[in-house]
């Protein structure tokens, strides 16, 4: 089998380390993600979330263990730039992550400090821009745009460095319905059409019913992971961990618990449920 | 009649080649003891509204009265209405700034004039309904979590007692038990304190569950209003002007156009389970 892109092996992270403030982060994990894959990480504030997220691209190395990214250590400093340009990062607030005047100049600042060539530069801002829709907006001036489009161009940002796979860390936590529906079509556009793998960290159950994977993480550990219909059939579990499941899939849980065992523990959308009544006899 | 709003117009950037109108023309009445939810998408004006409604903003056109006094008339000073009409901006965090989360919340009540003997028991008593531990209140409070951040800048509003609470987005950015306790504060504020409380969400399952009656904003306008039930009754014009509608309406909906004999207009899981439960029987 090939290698996993990213690789996690009994990984634990302190946040400062060796002093009275030590915190563990991270505890033992292992984890492998492959190219191509779309994961969801859910887990409540605290739970280890976006630490794990941060060792995806050497913004933090692990305290104990070790993580390997396309093949390259992450405490590798010499390499560090290398996993960078194949792992990009966006994070949740929209007005944090945009940097020049205008769009086609911040999407351009990745491949800039690449040393790419112009020419391949304009080549690679045209082709990022059209991928997230965002072409249109190519000379406005990033204060602009709304959450979304914000949210889109840092997308395209990210693409024109051409990584292997994208990091998102709620990346729609502050968007409106709109919004989120904008950041999530075109992230499925880049893991569907374009094969790059995908993390998604995310509160949101219904994007996370989206993933191919889901890990759930509890206290720097991760304690549940599987395809969403076999985690989300799990509602008390998840419950006791204060997440959310679909509320479909609530409501098929408490039909359930009042005996009618017809009704299928791991229903997650609004069609499935409507089949199973209509296919009862 | 508490709060009424009259023609209310505002335009942003007026005489300027970036002229915006924001609002045109709203008239609105809140009753005491009103749950109201506003809901509009991005750029729908509800922001602008609640601003005016604590004197904040300044209508261009139209009034705003508070127990039937303008609040931009003589007879009452803006810091009077902004006493009662509490503000808890979107991510009110950012603007906490006091060393000690004590200083924090008592920074509105002892510039309203609580006197300084009265402080310690009015911050408690705020610190007490946001459920925050009161051992928290020497603590800086940058130190907290996002969760107890929020929760310190809300405490910071309630500490006035105000009469009519008003929370943007108070959920946004939070984790779902960060979101599940900050909605049963504003639900306890609403039914212990008979606090009125206008809240702005985008969430239709969280105003379904919470709001008495439900204000819809689109371009400036207010272009629906009424009970949770009657509002999402008009589900495609909702997601038309790209608003949600709570998922339990929507699988109510789509049974009923499978020939299920089932009552669309439930929006809550409990209703929608009693509806399925009537369907299951006669299986």
């Amino acid at each position: 089998m090939a290698e996993a892109l990213i690789k996690f092996t009994d990984v634990s992270f302190s946040y400062s380390a060796d002093s009275p403030q030590e915190f563990e982060a991270l505890t033992g994990i292992n984890l492998e993600i492959e190219a191509g894959e779309f994961v969801a990480v859910l887990g409540h504030n605290g739970s280890g979330k976006s630490t794990l997220a941060k060792h995806i691209n050497a913004l933090l190395v692990p305290t104990a263990g070790n993580v390997v990214v396309a093949g390259i250590d992450t405490r590798d400093f010499d390499r560090v730039w290398e996993i960078r340009q194949n792992v990009g990062m966006v994070f949740q607030n929209p007005d944090n992550q945009l940097v020049a005047t205008t769009v086609e100049e911040d999407v351009a600042f990745g491949p800039e400090n690449l040393g790419i060539p112009t020419p391949e530069i304009h080549r690679r801002v045209d082709e990022a821009l059209e991928l997230v829709g965002m072409n249109e907006f190519r000379l406005r001036s990033p204060h602009q745009l709304s959450g979304g489009q914000k949210q889109r161009v840092a997308i395209a940002g990210m693409i024109a460095m051409r990584p292997r796979c994208i990091v998102l860390d709620e990346p729609t936590a502050m968007l409106d319905p709109v919004g989120r529906q904008e950041v999530m079509d075109t992230v499925l556009k880049l893991n569907r059409q374009e094969g790059i793998t995908i993390v998604l960290i995310t509160h949101a159950m219904e994007e996370a019913i989206l993933a191919d994977r889901i890990v759930v993480m509890e206290e720097g550990r991760v304690v549940l992971t599987g395809v969403p219909r076999a985690v989300f059939s799990q509602v008390e579990t998840l419950t006791q961990l204060r997440l959310d499941v679909p509320q479909v899939t609530a409501l098929a849980n408490r039909l359930r618990q009042r005996g009618y065992d017809q009704i299928p523990n791991n229903i997650l959308t609004i069609e499935e449920m409507v089949n199973v009544l209509c296919q009862l006899e | 009649m508490p709060i009424r709003v009259e023609g209310l117009s505002y335009i942003y950037n007026a005489g300027q080649p970036m002229e915006k109108l924001a609002l045109n023309n709203v008239s609105l009445a809140i009753e005491d003891g009103e749950f109201i939810g506003l809901i509009g998408h991005t750029g729908s004006g509800k922001s602008t509204l609640v601003q005016h409604l604590n004197g904040l903003l300044k209508p261009t056109k139209g009034r705003i009265y508070l127990d039937g006094v303008d609040i931009h008339s003589k007879e009452i000073t803006l810091r009077s209405v902004r006493q009662q009409v509490g503000m808890v901006f979107q991510y009110p965090e950012y603007q906490l700034f006091g060393e000690t989360v004590f200083e924090d919340v008592a920074f509105g009540p002892k510039n309203m004039g609580v006197p300084e003997h009265q402080l310690a028991e009015r911050v408690e008593w705020a610190l007490n309904l946001v459920g925050l531990d009161i051992g928290l209140k020497d603590r800086s409070p940058f130190e907290l979590s996002g969760g107890q951040k929020r929760k310190v800048a809300i405490a910071g509003v309630i500490a006035m007692q105000p009469r009519i609470l008003i929370l943007d987005e108070p959920t946004a950015g939070l984790d779902p038990k960060g979101r599940d306790e900050v909605l049963s504060l504003v639900s306890r504020l609403h039914q212990e304190e008979k606090t009125t409380i206008i809240l702005v969400s985008h969430s239709m399952e969280d105003i379904a569950r919470l709001a008495t009656r439900l204000v819809v904003m689109a371009n400036g306008e207010i272009v629906l209003e009424g009970t949770p039930e009657a509002v999402f009754q008009h589900a495609d014009y909702l997601e038309r002007i790209g608003l949600g509608v709570p998922q339990m309406k929507k699988l109510l909906q789509a049974l009923q156009e499978q020939g299920f004999d089932v009552h669309p207009d439930h929006y809550t899981i409990e209703a929608a389970e009693g509806e399925i439960v009537k369907i299951l029987e006669t299986k």
